[in-house]
């Protein structure tokens, strides 16, 4: 199951594990990216705590987790290559957790409804 | 193309007279110094920059103020002694077709604006930052009245077409530029219409600066566009490309609280306007920036590398220990330098802490990144002197 944030983050569950990511839309708003700071393996976290830091060309923006849970496993490949995230922003994945509630993931958008809100 | 009564950010931005040719090209529009300009286009601002040092881009910079200024006598030495009252560059000395930077400084020995003046003939054309070009012209009116006529153009668009291919480009127009070197300005037709080019920029690389009639600009734009070497270049990269070249960026690198010596900027007061010069001061602000030219700033803007990939932008607090309290100054312009593959910074320190190799502290995000104080330009600049 694919859901999406309003802050432009993609979620998928599989499991009750959640893997996390920013959308093609995100990556194309904050341009080239060219750092990316990522939470810790382990890391305790909730809804609204800022887990990872993006720096594009532009700005500094940062991404806020999406459940409450723990970081299972994060991506280093975007951090020693940043640009990977705007070529393929779908499998650019940032981090995967262990969500406390695996089913809270439903309160978020579907694609119709995250098309939506972008268009 | 303007209009001198509005002040930058009011209403709708200005449209400058590529304004079409940018949507065309799918430029991300953004308001800046009151006129919609492209930010990037397509392409993004990392490869327009690294085009721009491998062959040649072309930005828009019709935003920049372009002043025209005569003497009411007719004669040069008027026109530059009335330019002098206000600046504290060597205008008298500039030869005819020739450019130089300047400063309008202001009583405390502050910078009102930075710009570039060329002399042609007897007349003296002035190009100024668009945020400033109105306050320029105001300024310029009220100290020069009587002794010369300032007028600002408003029927020409700017392009600057930057990078080591720019040359061939503008050749294949045929414009006659291959005899011009760096700092050169030169009235030409180019596809007919009447242009005034200058062999600078503001990227580090050679290139040129055309002021070319606004009705015939976006001809002359595409017909570079046709050029297999040349891509559009937006504000993005323009930005990223003056930071690796240590060009300051006024409103942040330098404003009315920065003086020339503290800004790194010494070079720009030629020897006749120091002290013991044939035309020492004459300028507002002469006394603080004539002693600081003898005594040295407190301070002084230095280029940073800070460790890591993390950009340090504009804002972050400088120390000059891992855990000191109290910032000794700030980084004034940051950002991720394409051609390093790393952070770049510009900013103020105290002239104690200002020598290439002190290890420095920038904060960001609570924390405290090192960042060694770096010569200027990060990245080498490649006129052709």
């Amino acid at each position: 199951m694919i859901r999406f944030t309003e802050d432009h983050e993609w979620l998928e569950l599989d499991g009750d594990v959640v893997t996390v990511g920013i959308t093609e839309h995100a990556a194309e708003q904050l341009g080239d990216i060219v750092f990316i700071e990522l939470p810790e393996v382990g890391q305790k976290i909730a809804p609204g705590d800022e887990v990872v830091t993006i720096e594009s060309v532009k700005a500094a923006s940062d991404i806020a987790a999406p459940l409450e849970g723990v970081v299972t496993e994060i991506n280093e490949k975007i951090v020693e290559n940043p640009a990977l995230v705007n070529e393929d922003p779908m499998n650019a994945w940032f981090f995967r957790m262990k969500a406390d509630d695996p089913s809270a993931i439903e309160e978020f958008m579907d694609e119709d409804a995250y098309k939506d809100m972008i268009a | 193309m303007t209009d001198e009564t509005r002040t930058p950010g009011d209403e709708a931005p200005l449209r400058t007279p590529l304004h079409d040719l940018h949507l065309a090209l799918g430029g991300k529009m953004v308001a800046f110094a009151g006129y919609a300009l492209p930010v990037q286009y397509p392409a993004g601002v990392l490869k327009e920059h690294l085009h721009t040092r491998a062959a040649a881009s072309l930005f828009d910079v019709s935003h920049m103020g372009q002043i025209a200024i005569r003497a009411a006598s007719g004669l040069w030495e008027d026109a530059a002694l009335a330019l002098e009252t206000v600046t504290c560059a060597d205008v008298l000395g500039l030869a005819p077709g020739r450019q130089r930077y300047g400063l309008f400084t202001n009583e405390n020995g502050g910078i009102l604006d930075d710009f570039m003046f060329a002399r042609e003939g007897d007349a003296l054309a002035l190009v100024v930052n668009g945020a400033c070009k109105a306050a320029d012209l105001a300024h310029l009116r009220a100290r020069l009245d009587g002794a010369a006529s300032v007028r600002m153009i408003e029927d020409r668009a700017l392009l600057a077409l930057q990078g080591p291919m720019a040359e061939a480009a503008l050749a294949a127009l045929g414009a006659p530029v291959g005899t011009m070197r760096f700092m050169d300005a030169r009235r030409m037709t180019i596809l007919g219409a009447d242009c005034f080019v200058t062999r600078s920029g503001y990227t580090g690389e050679d290139g040129f600066e055309i002021s070319v009639p606004a009705e015939a600009a976006r001809a002359l734009a595409e017909a570079l566009l046709d050029h297999e070497a040349v891509e559009p270049a937006g504000l993005g990269a323009r930005d990223s490309l003056r930071l690796e070249a240590g060009l300051c960026l006024y409103g942040a690198d330098i404003d009315e609280t920065t003086t020339p010596v503290e800004a790194d900027l010494a070079w720009s007061i030629q020897k006749t306007r120091r002290a013991g010069g044939a035309r020492q001061g004459g300028f507002p602000g002469a006394e603080v920036i004539l002693r600081q030219l003898i005594e040295g700033a407190p301070r002084r803007r230095v280029g940073l590398r800070p460790e890591g990939r993390a950009p340090v932008r504009a804002g972050a607090p400088l120390f000059a220990d891992e855990d000191a309290a109290a910032p000794v100054g700030h980084v004034t312009s940051g950002g991720f330098s394409p051609t390093l593959q790393a952070p770049a910074a510009m900013g103020y320190v105290p002239a104690a802490l200002a020598e290439p190799g002190r290890r420095l502290f920038a904060e960001l995000r609570g924390r405290r990144v090192p960042a060694l104080v770096a010569p200027l330009p990060f990245v080498p600049t490649s006129y052709k002197r």
